[in-house]
């Protein structure tokens, strides 16, 4: 199968920063925002736009959680039993907080309404964003990131693959599939 | 995994996966909110042919905690010596549209038979059939056990190492037969502690050893000492000469609950015999786990519905990969 | 019923069976004429005969089963004299003895001798009844074994089956007074104390399935009492359905000690072991209950060196709700005189351990000698009745429902490959069976009827009678 690089290790680093300042400045500061990362990778996202956000503006630290929202899905009697992962959040919770979801992928957009459902349980928050570090199209509801590293125009056949160092020992967006689909 | 029948089958890894579930079931549990969507529009019937209050609002909070429907179905009563009832109540289950079915029965096996007949199209859970398993009861004695020896570094652990004695009517016990071959596959050394009479003819199939001697037993500091429960029929069944004899002989009574360990774990099925099998000092104390087991009961049962009702459908796919999974199953538990 | 011009009648009464192999192994031709073998060889006459091809097939004696439940009166829901008779039949029997326990109990001359009456009129098979030991099976006081055994149906064999005739005053009083009469009470040797609630062989896979175990000393331990019992009055014993290794060596103790007992075994209990249980299938529900491998050693052994005298089917009919529920609420037992051949043939000829003169020994002559039967289980020679079956052991094929003639489907072996096949069965000279295919019930019945007439009728009255008028 052929695998195209669409986005490069320095790629992924650039688009990163550029979120993080996005996210600063619709926000205007850090002020009330926590991230919350949807597993396994936009965990790990997450956690990089905090760090960016804090070297930007060093106001001490931006909370990160975990939101597993599996139990939430639509599409559970789909596909093979799916196993759920833990929800972390921070100690202030959500109530009244900016809280910026991130995900690596935007496609359908059903697991940005899983997580809607999730975090309707959780508590209230102020206002709910999204930061996408792709987003491929093909959406099924009426659901747009405000944030996105890369806009990638896909076939349904294709494959996006986000690869990150600390889950797959390297940083790389890649396409693949479709030709022989 | 399409059905849950007995603890025997499972292998590590599918246990490990149900208890990590339960973990974040468990997490469900302290939120505002307890409810989550996963089974919503999905009906779970909790098929009683044998009363227990305590399991059957176990399984009833699981599922309604997962938005299931739930019906209760308590077939106690009607004649099982008739042989009719478990098929005619199936067909009946059927028609209902079941999902899932927890069935409690006396008889061992039952819930196999519901599962292989062809009767239902829904996920079986065993809720303690005759005297065979409890594969629920399993679970949450593993989950508790696991959560006390490994703390917030419970997930993906098994019990290595952890030495269990099970003390009592192991005859009779579908929670010991569980606990056996599930603590066992987790890593754990089982030892099992009863009067002759009480121990099955011949364990020499079983991955543990057996003794007579509690106070041996005791003197070895096991980490967990599980206390099963004297039916009141044993009493009459010539099994052991007097419960006052019992108590003496297995009984954890207050000074055999003093000598042991501080962090010995004490476990009981419930409902407890205070008195008899269990003194109210141990049950009581902060070492037994009886209040934890109850709560965790909760979270396995949400993890095992999770897992039996949550993938793909026989019905839902007549081809494809998820109709060969439910084969391959199927193939695999007709050969045992 | 009156016999009518117009009543089907068999194709003829003269076969002319070609090329069959007898059990001594040498081949011949047999022509069945007027009920009786009339040449075994060469055959120099067979005018008029209906040609059977016998190539490649062994010609075994009927068989004759010591131990059936045909059901009826009472429980007709599974069984009949006619059903029973027709698997029978199927099967390559010829002769059987229907166990007691109908409803009500064979245990008066007016239920055998009706028992008896059905199957001489069906035609299918000789049906000899066994009386109760005792009174409604209820193990408390002698029924009247003299008056059966002085009825028209003759009865010399005596079981309360089902049931143990666990007192042992009671087992010596039997034992003792049917020696008025040359008869045999058959044990059903389970302790019942022992086996409270039992519902499969004690060991390790009943503990680990969590079944209450049925224990093999429950057996052997009636056992023992009942050859000593049978020493002290200097009675027959016949055992029922051994099936322990234990059981074994109790026995061959006895017989070396030149006690009278005989003992039977079942097919299932030649080939089948307690595994089958933790699938939990009733089909595999039965009384004494499955054991295991070593036991199924020392049984076929056992049968192969004489101290197991016959293979007895224990054929025992439930309707399908019997089954097909949890197992404990599951009735005990299987249909078995269907594949009652081919499982001999499978645990004992294809194992090399006996040959077909052993097998025509178990399952034809001595349960016809232990039975007191005569007319039966008689070798294939000129001028025996015409008793014989027909067996094409080449080839193996799934057992199914289709080989199950009888009224009932509890067959344990249903989907499982056994050898053999039985082709063609004859009862006093006229086929119950041919070509794998029973015969129709007016044909048989009319064909009885004619063999009645000219007095090659089993029935052992009817027998006498005749004798008596042609002498």
């Amino acid at each position: 199968m052929i695998e195209r690089a669409v986005l490069t290790r320095a790629d992924i680093s650039r688009a990163l920063v550029r979120i993080s300042h996005e996210i600063l400045e619709a926000n205007r500061g850090s002020a009330d925002l926590v991230l919350l990362g949807i597993p396994t990778r936009g965990v790990t996202l997450a956690h990089r736009i905090a760090a960016e956000i804090e070297r930007i503006e060093p106001d001490g630290p931006v909370p990160v959680g975990t939101l597993d929202v599996t139990m939430y899905r639509d599409d559970l009697t789909l596909t093979r039993t799916r196993t759920p992962g833990p929800t972390h959040l921070p100690l202030r919770g959500i109530d009244g907080a900016v809280v910026v979801l991130v995900d690596d992928v935007l496609y359908s957009g059903r697991t940005i309404r899983a997580a809607f459902d999730a975090l309707s349980d959780l508590g209230r928050a102020r206002a709910v964003r999204l930061a996408v570090l792709v987003d491929r199209g093909h959406r099924e509801f009426p659901i747009r990131a405000d944030f996105i590293g890369k806009n990638l125009p896909s076939s349904a056949r294709e494959r996006v693959n986000v690869r990150l160092c600390e889950v797959d020992g390297d940083d790389a967006v890649t396409i693949a599939g479709g030709e022989a689909a | 995994m399409r059905h849950l029948l007995r603890t025997r089958d499972l292998t590590r890894d599918e246990a490990i996966h149900i208890l990590d579930i339960a973990l974040d079931m468990a997490a469900v549990q302290n939120r505002e909110v307890k409810k989550l969507p996963t089974l919503r529009g999905k009906t779970v019937v909790n098929l009683f042919f044998e009363d227990s209050t305590r399991t059957r609002i176990s399984f009833e909070a699981a599922a309604k905690r997962l938005s299931a429907d739930v019906i209760n179905f308590s077939a106690r009563g009607s004649s099982i010596s008739k042989g009719e009832s478990l098929k005619d109540t199936a067909q009946t289950l059927q028609a209902l549209g079941a999902d899932g079915v927890v069935i409690r029965h006396p008889v061992s096996g039952a819930p196999q038979v519901l599962a292989v007949s062809g009767w239902i199209t829904a996920g079986v859970i065993n809720a303690g059939d005759g005297t065979h398993e409890h594969p629920t009861q399993g679970l949450l004695d593993a989950f508790t056990i696991r959560q006390r020896v490994h703390g917030a570094g419970a997930r993906g652990r098994g019990l290595d190492g952890v030495r269990v004695i099970i003390v009592g009517d192991i005859l009779h016990s579908r929670v010991a037969r569980s606990n056996v071959w599930l603590l066992t596959t987790l890593g754990a050394h089982v030892h099992l502690v009863a009067p002759p009479t009480l121990l099955p003819v011949d364990t020499s199939g079983w991955p543990v050893t057996t003794g007579f001697d509690l106070d041996g037993a005791l003197a070895g500091h096991p980490d967990v000492v599980m206390m099963l429960r004297i039916q009141e029929e044993r009493m009459h069944g010539s099994f052991f000469p007097s419960s006052r004899e019992y108590t003496r002989t297995w009984g954890l009574d207050g000074p055999r609950f003093r000598a042991l360990q501080p962090d010995t774990i004490v476990m009981h099925p419930g409902p407890m015999n205070r008195g008899l099998e269990i003194a109210p000092i141990a049950a009581d104390s902060p070492q037994s786990t009886v209040r934890e087991q109850v709560a965790n009961g909760v979270s396995v049962r949400m993890s095992a519905l999770y897992v039996l009702l949550s993938g793909e459908r026989e019905t839902a796919t007549v081809s494809g990969d998820g109709a060969t999974e439910h084969h391959a199953i199927q193939q695999r538990s007709a050969a045992q | 019923m009156t016999v009518s011009e117009h009543t089907p009648t068999p194709p003829s009464a003269t076969f002319h069976i070609v090329g069959a192999q007898l059990v001594t192994g040498e081949h011949a031709d047999i022509l069945l004429r007027d009920g009786v073998i009339a040449q075994v060889g060469t055959v120099t006459d067979a005018a008029g005969a209906t040609r059977v091809d016998a190539d490649g097939l062994v010609a075994l004696p009927g068989l004759v089963d010591l131990h059936t439940h045909l059901r009826e009166p009472g429980y007709e829901q599974s069984e009949t004299v006619l059903t029973g008779t027709q698997a029978a039949a199927a099967g390559g029997f010829t002769a059987v003895f229907a166990m007691a326990n109908t409803l009500p109990v064979a245990d008066t001359a007016g239920v055998v001798e009706q028992v008896a009456s059905l199957g001489a009129s069906a035609g299918y098979a000789m049906v000899q009844p066994i009386g109760a030991v005792t009174v409604g099976l209820a193990g408390e006081r002698l029924a009247e074994l003299g008056t059966m055994a002085a009825s028209r149906a003759r009865v010399r064999v005596f079981s309360d089956d089902g049931l143990c005739v666990s007192d042992p005053l009671l087992m010596r009083r039997a034992l003792e007074y049917v020696k008025a009469f040359d008869g045999v009470i058959a044990q059903h040797a389970q302790d019942p104390r022992l086996t409270v609630g039992a519902q499969m062989n004690e060991g390790a896979l009943s503990g680990e399935i969590g079944m209450v175990g049925w224990p093999g000393v429950a057996e052997e331990s009636i056992i023992a009492r009942d050859v000593l019992l049978a020493e002290h009055v200097g009675s027959h014993l016949h055992v029922c359905h051994l099936s322990t290794a234990g059981s074994v060596e109790i026995v061959r103790w006895a017989k070396a000690r030149g006690i009278r007992v005989t003992a039977e075994v079942t097919p299932h209990h030649l080939l089948l072991t307690e595994e089958l249980v933790a699938s939990y299938d009733p089909r595999y529900k039965v009384n004494p209950p499955l054991r295991r491998a070593e036991d199924v050693a020392a049984l076929r052994d056992a049968l192969a060196d004489g101290t197991i005298d016959t293979v007895a089917t224990d054929h025992a009919p439930h309707p399908i709700e019997a089954k097909e529920c949890e197992w404990d609420a599951a009735a005990n037992g299987m249909v078995g005189l269907e594949s009652a051949l081919s499982v001999v043939h499978e645990a004992m000829v294809a194992t090399g351990l006996m040959g077909w003169a052993d097998v025509a020994r178990v399952l034809s002559a001595t349960p016809a000698r232990i039975g007191r039967l005569t007319g039966h289980g008689r070798p294939i020679a000129t001028d025996e009745p015409a008793n014989l079956t027909l067996y094409d052991p080449r080839g193996r094929s799934s057992f199914d429902l289709a080989r199950l003639v009888g009224q009932s489907s509890n067959s344990p072996y249903l989907g499982r490959v056994l050898p053999g096949r039985v082709v063609a069965t004859f009862h006093n000279g006229y086929p119950t069976q041919l070509d794998g295919v029973v015969r129709p019930a007016e044909e048989v019945a009319a064909a009885a009827r004619l063999a009645e007439q000219r007095g090659r009728s089993d029935t052992p009255e009817d027998n006498g009678r005749h004798r008596f008028t042609r002498s």
